[in-house]
């Protein structure tokens, strides 16, 4: 009755592991976020099937990005980040135009502080204003430095606050959330939320901004092959089917919200109205049928790709070596390995910069990696329970 | 592309997939950069100076596709000694008439054509919007012309273009456009590179671009670098335009429009059609090539279909009962008549004017002086409401307690809830099938105009009046069905396709068409969508079960072809360009056209067919003139006539624009249409003064997750909650300069309107050096408006009415404003402050600027 | 999670011996899925899962209502409500893929938003009244005729005709049906209407 310790960590086909003796090949998602036109069909059509309610109507200024984060009431997501990065153009979009620094570190910053209603709990995350700064800058090697302000003379978006920079003076009140952040390491420049005062177009060019690239992403749950919130979930509700995917069974989640913490993605979540975990199910329904997940199909570009993963990663594999070909070394996959700290993801990722840019956790691992440990303690202990609670059954009813 | 039709975008990722390169021109950086090749940003309103800079590097560079161009254009037709061109006109050519600041376009004829044009300006012409006509075939032209093959005759329309286009170099491109040298470059090496035998370069746009002073020059810019590079009628060539509502194709076939009936025919002009000979003649023109020959055969099939055994040959089908045209009846002269109390009624039916149209505080106060409104939705929208929630309301402007307007609030069915055709945006008709029954009281417009046609008619009935003839004559006895009486779809869409009188037999090709009252045809263009008895556009052989043209899903006019001229996807000898790029050819053993299309030919004529002298319509098509629906089988790159604004295109400014004209002392296009009414007001541009208080440039468009006047959208949560909010996209460089933070408000203004929004600041939006200066864009998703689950002011209201001179449609999609930090006033306030914005502007409501500049010695006169 | 989960619901249709078999932690410890994390933990309602699309009553082959792309849609009904509108696959234009809007039509179409009475407003009123769809209808053809008599043109200055009022406007036909569009212009023309505009004009 002690499972393997490959049961929690390590390469691992999930559904045959959980009793599914006749298991299907196991099916998963291919996102290629490459071709992804940020159209946030996906969200909408997750919703329209799945039944998922309405997720707050604010603003949120994170680019074109209103839905915040993979929520039980979003359970796909579509990633917007705005980078002075180069992208692939021939030549950069604004070569040869009149600019002045990048902003969009600024202001991602700015909108890291803003948070929707989205009636779930913990719902969107309040965003680190640094960390929204570095994603935009594009990964964390050029943390704030590199590309923004450094040989700029404080002409750029990022500045010290005490900069007598004209306007900006005069509407003061953006400052707040992208400079309160004394919890935030407090080094290095701060944001205004503002470019600089130098008057565009004076620069000699090279200080200018001339790449950019606009990275999209839909997000969704990875269908780990180690899901820790299945391995933590007390009732049940959570559990493996027989494609491999991970699913909140909604007739049995009593919310207890163990999962949530146990994700390494900070995917689950709460509804309040009615307190039970919800997240994607791959449309365990609609793939019971032979059908495919409702994003997938709507997706018009092919982002988002359905099928079996032993198939959809050697596609991958194929996709990011076209990709290099072509002059795109920044191309990788992300979640596809089965030896990484999940036992590689159900859903998977082909993603252009580090996977912080786009809020994902580098290198996850299962926050039940150790579970077996504690097997030894507590697992015969339970299973002894369980059986009297058989026996009492039988026993009662006779 | 990605942003407003993502799911056609799939075939341009399907493309780039396989190695195609994607440019995209926008003046911001939209979802559709995000993924292209290469990003140009371009100051709005300066296309035809890109697109002219990209004639010129062909012109320039020979890199035409010669053996295409000499054959299937009109590139070797000597035009009339009497044209002169802007380059000698400083922004006019020649036949200008200031007094009506419209053209006489008989200097522009091909020689020996002169009078050809009929005589006179084209003011007529203007307001009627005369242009859209063409959307089904040229403009006329005479059928035998003068031509050197080769090229070298300096009358030649080849050497005019190469002369017009001559200052259009990579400097100017840069100095007007502000796009850089460098990636105009990248542009036009790419664009010629992926053009010939074979290859083929495709040129998209959206409907943006109809919305210019020169819109339909835009175009005409394209479909020449189009035709010199021999990309039309050809697979992955052609000029596509991605139109924006389900059927708006469909409503331009069959049009809802004032000055057309269904096919393109005109609809009458009471000076110039008195009879129907004579307006037959003025569609078919005599002696002209072409299939358009047929004309009367069109004509008195729709006459005989709309008034059945009352029409006869005696009566000329009763064309008497035609309304006939003075003038300008569109829907701006309309707005403004509605203001000054002359119209009663207004029916909406779908649209939403008060959010959608240019605008809007005109479109709303000209509502609420009407006697009555009928609107007609699915939603209770922004027009309906403007009496109770309007800005108006908030400004003073319209008290609801004297409000006069008399509102009916219609429910309408959805597109579930009906069946019938939808057009799409290649000419492609496809059915739909009713799902469900409409909810309470909602029911189609079939529903509503047939019981309301019944009604009327039965209110009429027995009525002595001659004016009431055409309405009870009216063949209106469609068989209806359900607990609602709806009438049958399919039944109207069997008169559309046609029939034979006698037998009731659906016509099969608009071939079938006679002259002689024998047969009735709804639509022409559309005869075959319903050949043997089988509703066409319902048909949906899967994808997976026939070949790419896929030519059994849906049904196209004309005769179901996808392709249009696709002659021209084979050389002058019927053998196709390349094996890559085969599609319709002659099968010399068969005798006939072949391919994976309908071929766009006489089926059985030989490419050696010669027309005998003198011979018009079909006959005078030669077996290689690929467009037989032009007056001389050619594709044009210079339009004799047709066109009002030019017979080639030339940079203007747009109407509101911060700089002068760098290339003719001519700023803003000479024949625009102009409205002298005290509700509008151009904001001033160069030669003028004042142009400064509106020192920037804004445009408008759509988001991908949002929906036309949004009503559509902002009533559906799943929309709604995606775009949730109006804001306003500003670079980094104009937030500095005007103090605006990323999420704080901003309120912007125009000489008729002052609106707020949030701030996005961004990247993706970029300052341009223009002339030497700095010139700043912002943009707009036009979707906000005061109803639905997400509100927000709306763009159009900033915009004037301005129209383009062809097809009477405004320019909204660039304007000039201020921008200022901080949230509008309110109440009075607003009015106050867009009053001293006009003050500060020397704007006086009403008066308009002068049209012809070249007298001006404003600032920056350009380099002629 | 050791504990298999208690899944009351269905207990009472079934027999017993069902009942324990089907019961989890029976499963469980019997079957192959010892830690009860998959087979075992299937609840009955997920065991019963289908899509919907696939009882549904009938289904309407459709077009997007949105743009003018013209993307395939298949709309699912069940009771006589729309249950579910997707993608159609076998479409060549759209090959069964929607955009956001076009991925929205089944809650465009419930919306509960959806105006579905007539609205009457009179002159000078601040606020709506309900009016019979069928009362509407002949007062709406009342108005028409009497600003039509009002404003009827027979002949120009030089006794040319004219045939026309343009005492009352129309704007819309975009977003209709070709069926429509062709009824609208008819009908309007007849009663010699010229002042008939849609969105292609905007």
């Amino acid at each position: 009755m002690i499972p393997d310790p490959n049961s929690l960590y390590g390469p691992l086909d999930p559904a045959p592991d959980a009793g599914w003796s006749t298991a299907p090949p196991r099916m998963g998602f291919f996102t290629d976020t490459s071709v992804c036109i940020g159209c946030k069909a996906c969200e909408v059509a997750c919703k329209e099937w799945n039944g998922v309610p309405g997720s707050g109507l604010d603003l949120l200024g994170m680019s074109y990005d209103n839905t915040g984060a993979l929520t039980a009431n979003s359970w796909r997501h579509v990633a917007f980040i705005e980078q002075p990065r180069p992208a692939g153009h021939r030549t950069p979009p604004f070569a040869g135009t009149p600019t002045d620094g990048p902003v969009s570190a600024a202001s991602a910053a700015v909108a890291a502080g803003t948070s929707g209603r989205t009636g779930t709990d913990p719902g969107l995350p309040t965003g680190a204003p640094s960390a929204a700064a570095r994603m935009a800058t594009g990964g964390p090697a050029d943390v704030l430095g590199a590309p923004i302000a450094a040989g700029r003379g404080g002409g750029g978006p990022i500045a010290a606050v005490a900069r007598d920079n004209g306007p900006v003076a005069a509407a003061p009140r953006d400052i707040g959330p992208a400079t309160a952040d004394p919890g935030d390491g407090g080094s290095g420049p701060q944001f205004l939320g503002m470019p600089g005062a130098q008057p565009p177009g004076r620069g000699s060019g090279a200080e200018g901004r001339t790449d950019f690239r606009w990275l999209m992403m839909s997000d969704v749950c990875k269908h780990c092959t180690h899901a820790a919130c299945l391995d933590v979930c007390p009732t049940g509700s959570l559990f493996r089917t027989e494609f491999g995917t991970v699913v909140v069974q909604e007739d049995i989640c009593n919310g207890c919200g163990y999962c949530i913490s146990a994700c390494p993605y900070g995917v689950i979540d709460q509804r309040k109205d009615d307190g039970r975990a919800w997240k994607c199910t791959l449309c365990y329904d609609r793939l019971g049928v032979g059908m495919t997940p409702a994003c997938a199909q709507a997706c018009p570009t092919e982002s988002i790709q359905y099928g079996e993963l032993e198939e959809l990663r050697e596609r991958a594999a194929a996709r990011v070596a076209t990709l290099h070909e072509r002059g795109v070394p920044e191309a990788r996959l992300y979640g596809h390995d089965p030896n990484d700290g999940v036992g590689g993801d159900g859903a998977f990722f082909l993603l252009l910069d580090e996977p912080e840019v786009y809020g994902l956790p580098p290198d996850p691992v299962v926050t039940t990696r150790d579970l077996p440990k504690m097997w030894k303690r507590a697992g015969l202990a339970a299973l002894a329970m369980a059986a009297a609670t058989v026996a009492a059954f039988v026993g009662g009813s006779s | 592309m990605a942003e407003a039709h993502p799911v056609g975008f799939q075939w341009v990722m399907e493309a780039k997939r396989r190695g195609a390169k994607v440019f995209h021109v926008d003046p911001r950086f939209t979802r559709t950069s995000a993924v292209a090749d290469s990003y140009l940003p371009i100051r709005a309103g300066t296309d035809i100076a890109l697109l002219g800079g990209v004639v010129r590097y062909i012109l320039d560079n020979e890199l035409d596709f010669r053996e295409y161009v000499l054959s299937y254009t009109n590139a070797a037709t000597i035009v009339s000694e009497q044209f002169a061109d802007t380059e000698d006109g400083d922004g006019f050519f020649s036949g200008f008439d200031p007094e009506t600041g419209s053209y006489v376009q008989d200097s522009w004829q091909y020689e020996g054509h002169e009078d050809s044009s009929g005589s006179g300006h084209t003011a007529k012409e203007r307001d009627t919007a005369a242009g859209l006509r063409h959307e089904s075939h040229g403009a006329e032209v005479g059928g035998q012309t003068r031509r050197d093959e080769t090229l070298q005759h300096p009358r030649c329309v080849y050497q005019i273009l190469k002369r017009h286009f001559a200052r259009y170099t990579p400097e100017m491109v840069e100095r007007v456009c502000g796009i850089p040298q460098e990636k105009f470059l990248e542009l036009a090496e790419a664009w010629t590179r992926n053009s010939g035998r074979e290859r083929t370069g495709m040129l998209i746009y959206s409907v943006g671009w109809t919305q210019h002073s020169v819109g339909v020059q835009y175009i005409r810019t394209g479909a020449i670098i189009q035709l010199l590079l021999g990309n039309m009628g050809r697979p992955g060539g052609g000029v596509m335009a991605l139109r924006g509502h389900a059927s708006i194709q469909g409503s331009t076939d069959i049009p809802t429009l004032f000055n057309l009936l269904p096919g393109y025919l005109p609809m009458p002009h009471h000076a110039d059609h008195p009879t129907f000979d004579e307006w037959v003649d003025s569609i078919r023109h005599p002696g002209q090539k072409g299939f358009w020959g047929n004309a009367r055969s069109f004509a008195a099939s729709l006459l005989k279909a709309y008034w059945g055994d009352a029409a006869t040959p005696e009566n000329d089908y009763c064309y008497g009962y035609l309304p006939r045209m003075t003038g300008d009846h569109g829907t701006y002269q309309q707005v403004l008549n509605m203001i000054d109390g002359k119209i009663k009624g207004y029916f909406l039916l779908g649209q939403n004017p008060a959010v959608g149209s240019a605008h809007g505080r005109a479109q709303r106060l000209g509502m609420a002086n009407l006697d009555w409104l009928v609107v007609r939705d699915l939603f209770m929208i922004e027009s309906a409401t403007f009496w109770q929630n309007g800005p108006e309301v908030a400004t003073g402007e319209i008290v609801p307690e004297e409000c006069r307007t008399e509102v009916f609030f219609l429910p309408a069915a959805s597109h579930v809830e009906k069946e019938g055709s939808f057009t799409q945006t290649q000419r492609l008709l496809q059915w739909r099938e009713k799902a469900v029954e409409p909810p309470g009281d909602a029911r189609s417009e079939l529903w509503f105009f047939y019981h309301l046609g019944r009604k009327l008619r039965e209110k009429l009935a027995g009525s002595g009046l001659p004016r009431d003839r055409a309405l009870l004559d009216l063949t209106w006895d469609y068989p209806t069905h359900g607990p609602h009486a709806e009438p049958s779809a399919e039944s109207v869409l069997r008169e559309i396709n046609g029939y034979d009188v006698s037998t009731g037999r659906p016509l099969s090709s608009f071939g079938e068409a006679r002259a002689d009252g024998s047969t009735a045809i709804g639509c022409w263009i559309y005869t075959g969508v319903y050949a043997d008895g089988v509703n066409q556009a319902a048909r949906r052989k899967s994808r997976h079960e026939q070949d790419w043209v896929a030519a059994e899903w849906g049904w196209a006019w004309p005769a179901n072809r996808r392709i249009l001229y696709n002659r021209a996807s084979a050389d002058p000898d019927g053998n196709p360009w390349s094996e890559r790029k085969r599609y319709v050819w002659w099968d010399p053993d068969k005798g006939e056209w072949t391919g994976y299309d309908v071929p766009d030919f006489e089926k059985t004529k030989p490419p050696s067919y010669r027309p005998p002298h003198g011979a018009s319509g079909t006959e005078g098509i030669a077996g290689d003139d690929p467009f037989i629906m032009q007056g001389d089988g050619k594709g044009w790159l210079y339009a004799p006539s047709g066109v009002l604004d030019g017979p080639l295109p030339t940079h203007y400014e747009p109407v509101e624009s911060p700089v002068r004209n760098p290339l003719y002392r001519q700023q803003a296009n000479p024949t625009r249409k102009t409205y002298a009414h005290p509700v509008n007001s151009v904001n001033p541009s160069p030669p003028e003064e004042h142009s400064q208080v509106f020192p920037y440039v804004f445009t408008v468009s759509r988001l991908t997750e949002h929906h036309t006047a949004g009503g559509m959208s902002r009533t559906v949560r799943p929309l709604a909650e995606l775009q949730p909010e109006m804001f306003v996209e500003v670079s980094p460089e104009l937030a500095a300069e005007r103090g605006l933070a990323h999420l704080d408000w901003a309120h912007l203004v125009s000489g008729r309107a002052v609106i707020e929004a949030k701030v996005l600041v961004t990247d993706r939006l970029t300052p341009l050096r223009v002339d030497g200066r700095i010139i700043h864009q912002v943009w707009l998703p036009y979707h906000f408006g005061f109803e639905g689950l997400v509100t927000g002011d709306s763009a159009n209201d900033l915009f004037g009415i301005s129209l383009d001179p062809n097809v009477l449609i405004q320019e909204s999609k660039v304007g000039t404003c201020d921008v200022r930090p901080g949230r509008r006033p309110t109440g009075t306030a607003l009015l106050d402050l867009v009053a001293e914005y006009q003050r500060r502007a020397g704007i006086i409501p009403g008066r308009n600027a002068p049209v012809v500049t070249t007298d001006s010695d404003g600032e920056g006169r350009g380099d002629s | 999670m050791f504990m298999g989960s208690l899944a009351w619901e269905g207990v009472s249709g079934m027999g017993l011996r069902t009942f324990i078999e089907g019961w989890p932690v029976y499963r469980q410890l019997t079957g192959t899925d010892p830690l009860g994390r998959g087979a075992a933990a299937q609840s009955v309602r997920s065991a019963e899962l289908t899509a919907r699309t696939e009882d549904a009553d009938s289904m309407a082959r459709s077009v997007c209502p949105y743009c003018a792309v013209g993307c395939g849609q298949r709309v699912y009904v069940k009771d006589g409500q729309v249950s579910q509108i997707e993608g159609d696959p076998d479409s060549p234009i759209s090959r069964g893929r929607l955009c956001p809007k076009g991925a929205a039509s089944k809650s465009l179409v419930t919306s509960p938003l959806r105006q579905t009475t007539v609205r009457y407003r009179r002159p000078y009123s601040t606020q709506w009244e309900d009016l019979e769809l069928d009362t509407a209808l002949d007062m709406i053809a009342d108005r028409m005729l009497a600003a039509r008599e009002q404003t009827w043109e027979d002949v120009d200055g030089q006794g040319r005709p004219l045939n026309r009022t343009l005492g009352f406007s129309s704007l819309g036909g975009a977003t209709l049906d070709n069926e429509e569009n062709y009824l609208i212009k008819k009908l309007f023309t007849a009663m010699g209407a010229l002042q008939i505009e849609n969105q292609a004009r905007i």
